[in-house]
């Protein structure tokens, strides 16, 4: 590949944030026709670095040449005249569009008379998703495709503004195995035509089966480059990360006790009031890890809401341990010792302006312990602070640091403290524990999830990424539309067999 | 200013902090109102010196600002208390006024009442009066997501419409030409201190009290943190098990109820009937001071003095000056379009934006 000529570069980029210096002297070559990866942590730059070389940030120093000549960008728009185009991981797509308004938003074809000719929209459309073979009707409405689909719309949005350079920024997080197989024929066949592609991820095996070259980021450098065919998941995780890393999780057999969650014919409407739970039964003992597989939107959100308090069931049943907690409180099924790692935990998981200490109360500050009186006591408060900050190794000045300013790894840390480390736990319900969380903090977050098992909690798991709920889980639970496809024991489900089963089929 | 200094430490930063914005809003106003004043012809010197002399020129011109500040502090706490919760209370005026008639109203209608039962009594009506007008929209919200700020301003329109019937029906003063309550009686009257000219009625040392409560109630007690939880981040508070109707409605009862005092201390204080136009505009200054006090609850205090000057002192300047005392108005609406519009302040004043803001774009999910 590197004898085909050189189409964009990137020299000795700089970009600093106040106090994060976000590129440090990054330098980069992506040649015709190639499958560039560029793999690194969460926070390892390599966001901010597509955005410089898409004209969203303007670099503090550092060039960049398309084929060869030097180019400034004032906005994206000056990018998408050279040929670049890019793949947001969240779509940027208006929902109630059909496929061709939305390919033509921003660059409308007219008739003469100034009226919007959606006749050629729709055949250009079409035309175009033939000859790159990415099949897609022109008239469906947008928020009816799959996620798949939408994908492709947005490829096919890149293409129509004549893209040369695609920049995929982590494509395949909302994907079936099977999207995944589909998207990569669809890169292959886009760099046969001599497309040049950079393909951003943080998943190592997905980086090995598609890409001819690897470059690897941490903390604002480029700090090397790999091959493919003399590079392993273990080779390139100690490049990422900078150490040797344990990609497996270490953990015995289980050892299955007493039911704790029950869970019976649940069912439960999603915020448009469509069925997103639609009958579900399935029960988690002590000592064992029951992962939900799904693909995201499949109503593993919901029931997570729904066994937590924070959404109403309209059918069936919840009990942990016995007690009935249907439609109870949150506060309610707190005190049953239910604990919840949440997915989103900007949003659910802490007050970003609130220290650390704060946060580690969120759910217990009212508990005698932390009262003094008519007041809390705040010493008591930080006591407990320091000592689980400690014991958890949050990474922070101190316990009055507000949990915002924390690194991603370092929050989730926070939480994942909060709700084993501060009390007593029955059954933790995890979701998306390592969603955004560097390699280290996944190691840590991981073995703890394998030690509240060992210690007999009944875990359940929630997890897009398929690999960690294979590495942990004890048994499996298929979710397909908000019904359960099958439960397999984990020791005899082959990822192959997950991925079909999640597309509905068993 | 103080953001020059040389030897700056972290911790003379961090109390200085906080005020920057505020002050250099004040500042700004003052500059730009004595434009306006230069513009119609008039001296912003004289202006200004005319404003000072009448606020603090004499003790009974000291007395009278300071008279001034008391019904501000409450409605500025109002206001800030429903911040922290994460409310837009516009309903502060409206809370205001069913408090102070609520307090006239059993301070007119007992007689023979000893002091030590019918003034507290009076201040109890009062205080429930506003809790009872801002609780209805905190309800509202919490059962039909009814937004505060579009009920808040129709329960002010609400408000005003029943104590105006009140005062010109069931309660207007027998025989009275203007529509009034008859005088409450002796017994629940505030009770003056301080000697001639500098008299003052029990309605401050109530106000800073209550400022330090309501500071304490934030800040150190679990409703506190419930409430300043559901204020910054309702999603985290429902996932911690707190009851985010609740503490909703708890808080507009608790502003409503701060309101409802801004009325009473002035009745039972200074005007000792109720008549709706002696109430007016108290309200929504309320918005201006809680703002310019970044809604902490002892920043008030601070920023209700300085409303409660400039109210005392224009009249004064009108008066010495020949400037039309609407001219503070301007200023004060100045000092709230500097204050809500904090960026312009510190692009003006060439001011670090809060750490961390130019990060806030390259993160979120899987960002990298």
């Amino acid at each position: 590949m590197s004898n085909q000529p050189v189409v964009l570069e990137a020299r000795n980029i700089t970009k600093q944030f106040p106090g994060v210096l976000a590129n440090d002297k990054v330098n980069l070559k992506l040649h015709k026709g190639e499958i560039l990866a560029l793999l690194g942590e969460n926070g390892a730059g390599k966001s901010t670095l597509m955005n410089i070389l898409y004209g969203l940030y303007r670099p503090n120093e550092g060039q960049v040449f398309v084929r060869g000549e030097q180019v400034e960008y004032a906005n994206p728009r000056d990018a998408i005249a050279k040929g670049i185009g890019m793949v947001h991981q969240h779509f940027q797509l208006v929902p109630v569009f059909t496929v061709a308004e939305n390919v033509i938003l921003g660059s409308e074809v007219e008739r003469i008379s100034g009226v919007l000719d959606m006749k050629k929209a729709i055949n250009d459309v079409r035309e175009l998703s033939e000859y790159h073979g990415l099949p897609i009707d022109p008239t469906a409405i947008v928020e009816e495709l799959p996620v798949g689909l939408q994908q492709r719309l947005e490829i096919i949005k890149a293409l129509y503004r004549k893209a040369e350079i695609l920049f995929l920024d982590e494509p395949t997080a909302v994907l079936t195995p099977q999207e995944v197989k589909e998207l990569f024929e669809v890169m292959r066949g886009l760099v046969a035509q001599g497309k040049s592609i950079i393909f951003i991820s943080h998943k190592l095996k997905e980086v090995l089966t598609i890409c001819d070259r690897i470059a690897v980021m941490r903390a604002g450098k480029t700090v090397g480059e790999a091959m493919p065919a003399e590079s392993t998941p273990q080779t390139l995780a100690s490049l990422m990360v900078g150490r040797d890393v344990i990609l497996q999780v270490a953990k015995d057999t289980a050892k299955p006790g007493e039911v704790v969650l029950q869970v019976n014919g649940l069912k439960s409407k999603d915020d448009r009031g469509q069925y997103a739970l639609n009958g579900l039964d399935f029960q988690v003992k002590e000592g064992e890890i029951v992962g939900i597989a799904g693909v995201q939107g499949n109503g593993q959100t919901e029931l997570v809401e729904v066994l937590t308090g924070l959404r109403r069931s309209s059918n069936g049943s919840v009990t942990v341990g016995g007690v009935d907690i249907t439609n109870k409180s949150a506060r309610f099924i707190t005190k049953q010792k239910v604990s919840h790692i949440p997915e989103d935990r900007h949003r659910y998981g802490m007050v970003k302006s609130y220290s650390i200490a704060d946060n580690l109360v969120l759910n217990s500050y009212y508990m005698p312990q932390f009262r003094k009186g008519l007041s809390l006591d705040s010493q008591a408060i930080n006591k407990q602070a320091v000592d689980l900050i400690k014991e958890y190794d949050i990474r922070t000045p101190s316990a009055e640091t507000s949990g915002g300013t924390l690194s991603g790894g370092n929050q989730q840390k926070m939480v994942v403290a909060r709700e084993i480390g501060g009390r007593q736990v029955e059954l933790l319900i995890a979701s998306q524990p390592t969603r955004g969380v560097d390699v280290g903090s996944i190691e840590f977050i991981h073995s703890q999830i394998v030690s509240e098992r060992d210690k007999g909690v009944a875990v359940l798991l929630v997890s897009a990424e398929l690999d960690e709920i294979m590495a942990l889980s004890d048994r499996i639970v298929v979710m397909y539309e908000g019904e359960i496809v099958d439960i397999v024991d984990a020791g005899q489900a082959t990822r192959e067999d997950l991925g079909v089963m999640m597309t509905g089929s068993k | 200013m103080e953001e020059k200094s040389t030897f700056r430490t972290d911790q003379i930063m961090a109390i200085i902090q906080p005020f920057i914005v505020p002050v250099l809003a004040i500042f700004t106003s003052v500059i730009v109102g004595s434009i306006f004043l230069l513009a119609y012809g008039f001296n912003p010197i004289d202006a200004y010196s005319g404003l000072l002399d009448g606020a603090f020129g004499s003790n009974r011109r000291i007395a009278k600002t300071i008279l001034n500040t008391i019904p501000y502090i409450f409605g500025g706490l109002a206001v800030a208390f429903a911040f922290k919760g994460g409310l837009f209370n516009i309903g502060a005026q409206g809370q205001l006024f069913m408090g102070a008639i609520s307090a006239a109203y059993v301070g007119f209608v007992f007689e023979g009442l000893p002091f030590i039962i019918h003034m507290p009594l009076a201040v109890l009506a009062g205080a429930l009066g506003g809790a009872f007008w801002g609780a209805i929209p905190g309800f509202l919200k919490a059962y039909t997501g009814a937004h505060e700020v579009i009920t808040t301003i129709m329960f002010n329109y609400i408000a005003l419409s029943f104590v105006g019937y009140l005062v010109s029906g069931p309660l207007k003063l027998e025989g009275s030409v203007i529509a009034k309550t008859p005088e409450i009686a002796d017994a629940a009257k505030l009770p003056f201190f301080g000697t001639g000219e500098l008299g003052l009625h029990y309605g401050i040392p109530l106000a800073i009290l209550v400022a330090f409560i309501i500071y304490w109630l934030i800040w150190k007690t679990p409703f506190g943190f419930e409430l300043r939880t559901v204020g910054l981040n309702p999603s985290a508070a429902s996932y911690s098990g707190i009851s985010v109707k609740r503490v909703t409605i708890f808080t507009m009862a608790i502003s409503g109820l701060l309101a409802g005092l801004a009325g009473t201390v002035d009745t039972l204080g200074l005007i000792h009937h109720f008549e709706p136009s002696f109430n007016l505009g108290y309200g929504f200054d309320s918005i201006t001071i809680a703002l310019l006090a970044k809604n902490h609850p002892l920043g008030v205090i601070l920023t209700s003095f300085l409303f409660g000057a400039m109210s005392a002192g224009s009249t004064r300047m009108q008066r010495a000056s020949g400037v039309p005392s609407e001219i503070i108005q301007v200023v004060q609406a100045l000092i709230l379009m500097f204050v809500a519009a904090e960026q312009l302040i510190r692009i003006m004043y060439r001011l670090r934006s809060q750490e961390g803001e130019g990060l806030q774009l390259s993160s979120g999910w899987g960002a990298g």
